[in-house]
């Protein structure tokens, strides 16, 4: 059986970050694997730019950015696998892959670090009712049939949910001469960045349908139209608004799911609203010495805080593997999501043991304007953030340091909430 | 001149054509699909019945309960998989025990074996995520579950081994009586037969009616079901019933033989022969009836929701046997729930109508077994091993929610009586039908089918004729569907 240190699934960004993140904090055998035939993931197909603001303080395209990554792991010759799909992971750390050359092959590793992203939600999982004909594709499925094979899904589009995926690819179509007709969204805000909403539907005069969703699906071989109707506040369709638009193609970006399979199947604790594993400030799951990082652990919008977030997975799993990962349990204080917040990662923060600084993660509930993000130490207010506005589909972090917890020895319990005033 | 021709190549069909093939025949099924198991076999609860509910003395009790005895060795000769789960009917009111002692007793003279009633903590043990309110329950051992796909296309890839000619995308048009048989206008041409059985599905009237005086009615009959995540498939083992009492006709909640979790039918009456959609209320109808007998159903869970057909006569039962007024046309039609349960013995009864009048001989180079698609998962390691050392495609994994490898998508299209379409490949492969619903897979999928069908990407369709997946030919002449 091969032997590494640290098993790393996934190469696509958050694998690549956290491969290069725990080679150059000292760990000496990584093994990267890889389902597709190269490496970059899902960035490959997107092909559009704005990537890397943040981490490299240039505008990027996907590829690019995935490019920046690879030359890394590349140069820090990280070892990685190619066509190689992990079929299982063991509570005993060894990992099951199979590919063609080698078929199937046993990897004992001493961390692991889960890193294989989400898939698209599907029309079944919103069990949208009408036929069931060709034309009606996940956005990031045509993405993939116009970016990488080079053929176009159709001509007369509607596209459900304003996910980014969705905006991205109402401008992409519409470049590739399609005529998108309308982007409806059944919440009353867009799940996508506002940056976007401009470039993508705005400047192209597409109309965004807010609080509306697809009633009904006509044509029973290719896509001949679908219902849009309008939505009350509890999101059931209102009788009498239905409008039909004729069209042959229907994208769906209607969220995400962190593809979470296999690290349940090896005991790993998902929370039910992120859908990913549950972690402490290492990244680590409730499984010792597996980590977790990137959209498998809570879909990101921007992949510049997948490659941060990552690292930190990365580093986690090289001190754990060096053995100076040595953690006391003595004091463990949870983190709350509380009126506003969905969720926080970490869930969980360990002050002895954890460095300098912790960031927490969050999304929110609801569109929020000149509100407060607070976090409360038990009942003390210890952050008050003024904020103009705040949205869910734009991921939100505040800094908690090492320090600040030593202060609070007493410490039971961290609110994170939003507040009015 | 055929000696017969079957039209359609859903359950029946392929069952019939099945049995004949033993026979030293001109055989040949005519198919208006791309496909087999276009109709009413791709969408239904996928049960093999053990055969209380038809009425006694009716053909649905005599064939269900024949076809269920026959299926385990069947499944053998077909190498598909077939599970006896055993089934529960729930009564959830003492007030209701009279019907569920009818069920047995129907059941019991049907012929049904090991049936028997249990009570409530009985049931409770066996299944307990059954709701509270279960007072007594029939359980039926024998029930199982079966993929109605593999089963149809695992009777029709036989019956082609054994000779069985098929013709797909053509629909009869018209029937013309002749001295010594039929003529058959189809689409794509005339074909004469002496005998024509009459397998055709929701069209078996339209198809009897150009025949006969004694003219029949096939109602389309509508039900919408819901399929869970594998995840969710061991939330009962058991197929479970409801009574039908004073909250209406039933709607079941099963295991799959894929261990996927389904839930439904509705029952809705229709006159399109293809009305397939689902309905906003007919999905909630499904959830909120499921409900009514299995708790903590996880709805979030749900991959997928479909609608199929009941083949529905007014006589409500099968319609087997020789046209009176039309001699060598032989109906099989009304072939509803318990359709898939009776199929092995539909295809018996129809068999044994031909030879009573043809006198059949049986083949001495019958093929009596079949091998499915490899499924190296399915294998030991060793095997698998030596497998994929063997033939590389058997380590690349395609579909990743089903472990679907380019090896066994490969097989489904350069197999006899192959997949042509993207639906083809998923119904034989189970690619696409995961929990992502082939958004991973489909590009990769038809990269293949294109290679190995020798079908142009622009040219690949779901499930044939105008369900092409990519853009059509511009107007204005240009690029073909391609960027």
């Amino acid at each position: 059986m091969e032997q590494y240190d640290i098993v790393i699934i996934g190469g696509g960004p958050a694998g690549l970050a956290a491969a290069i993140s725990a080679k150059k904090n000292g760990a000496a055998s990584i093994l990267l694997l890889e389902r597709d035939k190269e490496l970059g993931g899902i960035l490959n197909q997107c092909i559009h730019n704005g990537f890397g603001l943040h981490t490299f303080k240039e505008e990027l395209t996907g590829p690019e950015y995935a490019e920046r990554f690879v030359v890394q792991l590349k140069e820090l010759s990280i070892a990685y696998k190619l066509n190689t799909m992990v079929i299982h992971v063991g509570k005993d750390k060894v990992v099951t892959a199979v590919n063609g050359e080698e078929g199937l092959l046993e990897i004992q590793a001493k961390a692991i670090v889960l890193a294989m992203g989400c898939r698209e939600r599907a029309r079944g999982a919103l069990a949208i009712p009408g036929y069931r004909p060709a034309g009606i594709f996940s956005a990031g499925t045509a993405q993939r049939l116009i970016n990488i094979e080079g053929y176009l899904p159709g001509r007369e589009v509607v596209i459900l949910g304003s996910g980014d995926i969705g905006l991205i690819m109402a401008r992409r179509m519409t470049l590739e001469g399609a005529k998108v007709k309308v982007v409806a969204e059944l919440m009353p805000y867009s799940g996508g960045l506002k940056r976007n909403i401009v470039q993508c539907l705005e400047d192209y005069n597409i109309p965004l349908k807010l609080s509306h969703t697809v009633v009904d699906i006509k044509g029973k071989e290719r896509l001949e139209g679908v219902t849009l109707a309008a939505v009350d506040g509890r999101r059931k369709p209102i009788p009498g608004t239905e409008e039909f638009y004729s069209c042959d193609t229907l994208l769906l970006s209607v969220g995400l799911i962190p593809e979470n399979e296999l690290s349940e199947e090896m005991g790993v604790e998902l929370n039910s609203i992120t859908s990913g594993p549950r972690v402490n400030e290492c990244l680590e799951t409730n499984v010792e010495g597996v980590f977790a990082c990137g959209n498998v652990l809570h879909v990101h919008d921007l992949v510049d805080f997948v490659s941060e977030e990552a690292a930190e997975a990365g580093k986690h799993a090289a001190f754990y593997v060096m053995g100076s990962g040595e953690r006391s349990v003595d004091r463990e204080i949870p983190l709350l999501a509380d009126r506003g917040v969905r969720y926080t990662v970490p869930e969980v923060v360990h002050p002895s043991d954890m460095e300098k600084a912790v960031t927490v993660r969050f999304r929110v509930s609801d569109v929020y304007r000149g509100c407060y993000i607070s976090v409360y130490f038990d009942e003390e207010r210890v952050l008050h953030k003024k904020r103009q506005i705040v949205a869910p589909g734009e991921m939100e972090a505040i800094t908690l340091t090492r320090e600040q917890l030593l202060a609070y020895p007493e410490l039971k319990q961290i609110v994170v909430k939003m507040e009015e005033r | 001149m055929y000696d017969v021709v079957i039209v359609g190549s859903g359950v029946a069909g392929a069952a019939c054509a099945h049995e004949l093939s033993r026979y030293k025949l001109k055989l040949c099924v005519v198919e208006k699909e791309e496909d087999v198991c276009c109709g009413t076999s791709k969408a239904n609860s996928a049960i093999v019945h053990a055969g209380f509910d038809a009425v006694e003395g009716s053909l649905k009790a005599k064939l269900n309960v024949r076809g269920n005895r026959r299926m385990g060795e069947l499944a053998k000769e077909l190498d598909i998989p077939f599970d006896r789960n055993g089934s529960l009917v729930l009564c959830l009111d003492k007030e209701d025990m009279p019907k569920l002692d009818a069920l047995y007793q129907r059941g019991m003279a049907n012929g049904v074996e090991d049936l028997c009633i249990l009570d409530r903590e009985q049931v409770l043990e066996m299944e307990p995520k059954l709701t509270d309110q279960v007072y007594a329950a029939l359980y039926a051992p024998t029930a199982g579950i079966i993929c109605p796909f593999e089963l149809n296309i695992a009777l029709a890839e036989h019956a082609y081994a054994n000779g069985v000619e098929f013709r797909f995308g053509t629909e009869v048009k018209d029937i013309k009586r002749m001295a010594d048989g039929y003529e058959l206008h189809t689409g794509c041409g005339v074909l004469r037969t002496r005998y024509v059985v009459n397998a055709a599905g929701v069209y078996a009237d339209t198809l009897h009616n150009m025949v006969s005086e004694h003219k029949l009615t096939i109602i389309p009959r509508r039900g919408d079901y819901c399929l869970f995540d594998k995840t969710a498939g061991s939330h009962v083992r058991r197929t479970i019933f409801s009574l039908p009492g004073r909250l209406g006709k039933g709607v079941l909640v099963t295991p799959t033989i894929h261990g996927n979790l389904l839930i439904g039918p509705t029952a809705m009456e229709i006159e399109d022969k293809e009305g397939i959609n689902t309905t906003r209320e007919g999905l909630d109808e499904v959830m909120e009836k499921a409900r009514q007998s299995v708790r903590d159903l996880p709805m979030g869970r749900v991959i997928t929701s479909f609608s199929g057909l009941r083949a529905h006569t007014e006589q409500d039962d099968f319609i087997i046997g020789e046209v009176e007024d039309a001699e060598g046309f032989i109906d099989c039609a009304g072939i509803e729930s318990p359709g898939i349960a009776s199929s092995p013995a539909i295809g018996e009864m129809i068999a044994q109508l031909v030879k009573e009048r043809l006198g059949l001989e049986e083949k001495p180079d019958y093929i009596s077994v079949r091998k499915g698609i490899l499924r190296p998962s399915e294998l030991s390691r060793e095997e698998r091993q030596e497998l994929i050392k063997k033939n590389p495609a058997y380590g690349n994994i395609i579909c990743r929610c089903e472990g679907i490898t380019e090896g066994e998508i490969v097989d489904a299209i350069t197999r006899p009586l192959g997949a042509r379409t993207l639906d083809g490949i998923k119904r034989r492969t189970r690619a696409g039908m995961g929990r992502c619903q082939s958004g991973f897979c489909m590009p990769r999928v038809m990269e293949i089918l294109s290679r190995e069908g020798g079908i142009a990407m622009e040219d690949i369709t779901k499930s044939g004729g105008e369900s092409r997946i990519l853009a059509k030919p511009s107007d204005r002449g240009s690029r073909y569907g391609t960027v």
